[in-house]
């Protein structure tokens, strides 16, 4: 019962830290993007108390630290339209099923590291350090697609209809390139002689020394790219691409709706940055080469801090690419998935695996 | 005769489109720390140039004597007629010689074009279009200037004649014109 109540704490704790994320991400993709555009971006939203308070109140409103509050107020209090012509049952059921499997796959997602000082135990802190993490967060994390399909099919519209094929025939190309290029990875994890793992836990354990960004480069940018993919971002964002569809697959939604897929893309992006440090970029080591040695409370604060740094680089470089490159054509995104990333990744499992046969024997 | 632009063949790494990636990721973050081109707008105001056409306002001259002696002229010359005169007499003693000001003075700014006109054609230089430029309201009868807005706007601007002080003076001296 006892032990119910913490992980059910825990549990809210994770989602709570990952809902202000996004609300932030919201907010940082505003602010760096208008920066990047030579603007100064949303600094005029403020609240009654803490916006009073001397120098440190009109500072945080310049940065606009309280415009995530406005903004999701908005959603709420919008008119919530639903067109006539829409397939109600789906139309409601997509923008849950997005918002749905970015939240679970947070539950794989170690995020630190405590260990204990007087025994020396290490303890993951994650919510369900399961043997098939990555797995886990593969499949339900493609989840994700059926709501850019159900979207844009239920909206009974042209241009939703139009972004929804995009988004899938996109999705479902780049998780083959993004499933092989983690391959090399878990075949270092799995030596032979050890019980064999796909937590990400041990993952993370596995780049005490050496980062895998550091000696599978390759793995890590088509992993990277096909992140961006996924998660549908520019360059690749075909399933919105709001210059040609309008609003993509959620022109139809509107208030609270398209919040939820506002959230949950934003969700995905997080849990993307989450697991692209966890896999190649050491998770919460500050530094290669560095063997983890604080222990207790402290240890534990550090790492997630370190973690979470790593993580919000990600976030900052999807924007910051956002505003750096142009749209592909829908069929330069398939030539690229199809035509470099999966033939790449084969050929890079391959040296790998290789490589990984002649270091271990 | 059309002509034929060569093109180098891309090397390997400019197929590999990853260096020009990275280029453009540098650019951008330069830019994101380069001085915003904003402008805070109620806060900061753009620079007006000399000249500028603003809300028509009416002065004073720097004694404080209002200078129109409503002829009217504006109100003629106005073209979409947003300027309405009441003309009146002077009643304090000093400015007698004036004869006329005026006892109403509206510019409905509804209807006014910014054309400067009246201006132009002030003989007495009393009526000035000058830098504020935003005028807003939240009613028809707002968005008429009268004349003590008229006046209010307009302020005191020097006067290089004193031409109404200067024929009382010569009036006095016994030399009237």
């Amino acid at each position: 019962m006892n032990e119910l109540l913490i992980k059910i704490t825990f549990a809210l704790i994770v989602v709570v830290v990952l809902m202000t994320l996004c609300a932030y991400s919201v907010l940082a993709e505003r602010k760096v993007s208008s920066w990047i555009q030579g603007r100064v971006g949303p600094n005029r939203t403020t609240l009654p108390l803490i916006g009073s308070i001397p120098v440190i109140g009109p500072m945080l409103t310049r940065l606009g630290i309280f415009q995530p509050a406005a903004d999701g107020l908005k959603f709420l209090f919008k008119e919530d339209v639903i067109p006539g012509h829409v397939n109600k049952f789906y139309y409601v059921l997509a923008p849950i099923i997005s918002l749905v499997p970015a939240l679970t796959t947070v539950t794989v997602v170690p995020f630190g590291h405590f260990i204990d000082t007087a025994t020396g135990d290490a303890i993951p802190l994650v919510l369900a350090d399961i043997n098939v993490g990555i797995l886990f967060l593969f499949a339900v994390s493609s989840l994700g697609v059926y709501s850019i399909v159900l979207a844009g099919w239920a909206a009974n519209s042209k241009y939703p209809f139009l972004g929804g094929i995009r988004a899938s025939a996109q999705m479902i190309s780049y998780e083959l390139a993004m499933g092989l290029s983690v391959l090399p990875v878990f075949m270092w994890v799995n030596k032979p002689g050890m019980e064999g793992t796909l937590s990400l836990y041990d993952v993370v354990l596995a780049q005490e020394g050496l980062w895998f960004a550091m000696w599978m480069p390759v793995s890590a940018l088509i992993f990277l790219v096909s992140i961006f993919a996924e998660t549908n971002r520019l360059p690749f964002d075909m399933a919105e691409a709001e210059t040609e569809l309008v609003g993509g697959f959620h022109t139809e939604y509107s208030s609270f709706k398209f919040g939820l897929f506002f959230v949950g893309e934003y969700a995905h992006m997080v849990i993307g940055g989450a697991v692209m440090t966890l896999l190649f970029l050491g998770g919460w080591h500050p530094l290669p080469f560095l063997p983890w040695e604080i222990t207790g409370i402290w240890g534990a604060v550090v790492s997630v801090l370190t973690f979470l740094g790593k993580s919000l680089f990600f976030m900052f470089l999807f924007i910051w690419v956002r505003w750096t490159l142009p749209r592909f054509r829908y069929d330069q995104v398939m030539r690229l998935g199809w035509q470099f990333m999966l033939p790449l990744s084969i050929a890079n499992l391959i040296a790998y695996a290789i490589i990984i046969y002649f270091l271990d024997t | 005769m059309a002509i034929v632009l060569k093109r180098k063949p891309l090397n390997f790494l400019e197929k590999l489109y990853l260096p020009q990636i990275v280029a453009g990721l540098s650019t951008t973050f330069k830019r994101m720390l380069a001085p915003k081109e904003t402008m805070e707008y109620p806060e900061e105001r753009p620079p007006i140039p000399k000249g500028y056409r603003g809300v028509p306002t009416l002065v004073k001259d720097p004694e404080g004597r209002e200078k129109c002696v409503s002829c009217q002229l504006c109100e003629f010359v106005c073209p979409p007629k947003a300027i309405r005169i009441i003309p009146g007499e002077i009643q304090d003693e000093e400015h007698a010689n004036v004869e006329k000001a005026p006892k109403e003075f509206d510019i409905d700014m509804l209807r006014c074009i910014y054309c400067g006109m009246c201006e132009e054609v002030c003989p007495e230089e009393a009526i000035w279009l000058q830098n504020q430029y935003s005028m807003s309201g939240y009613s028809r009868e707002e968005m008429v200037n009268n004349k003590e807005k008229l006046y209010e706007l307009g302020g005191t601007l020097p006067d290089q004649h004193f031409k109404w002080k200067k024929k009382k003076e010569a009036e006095e001296a016994g030399n009237a014109h």
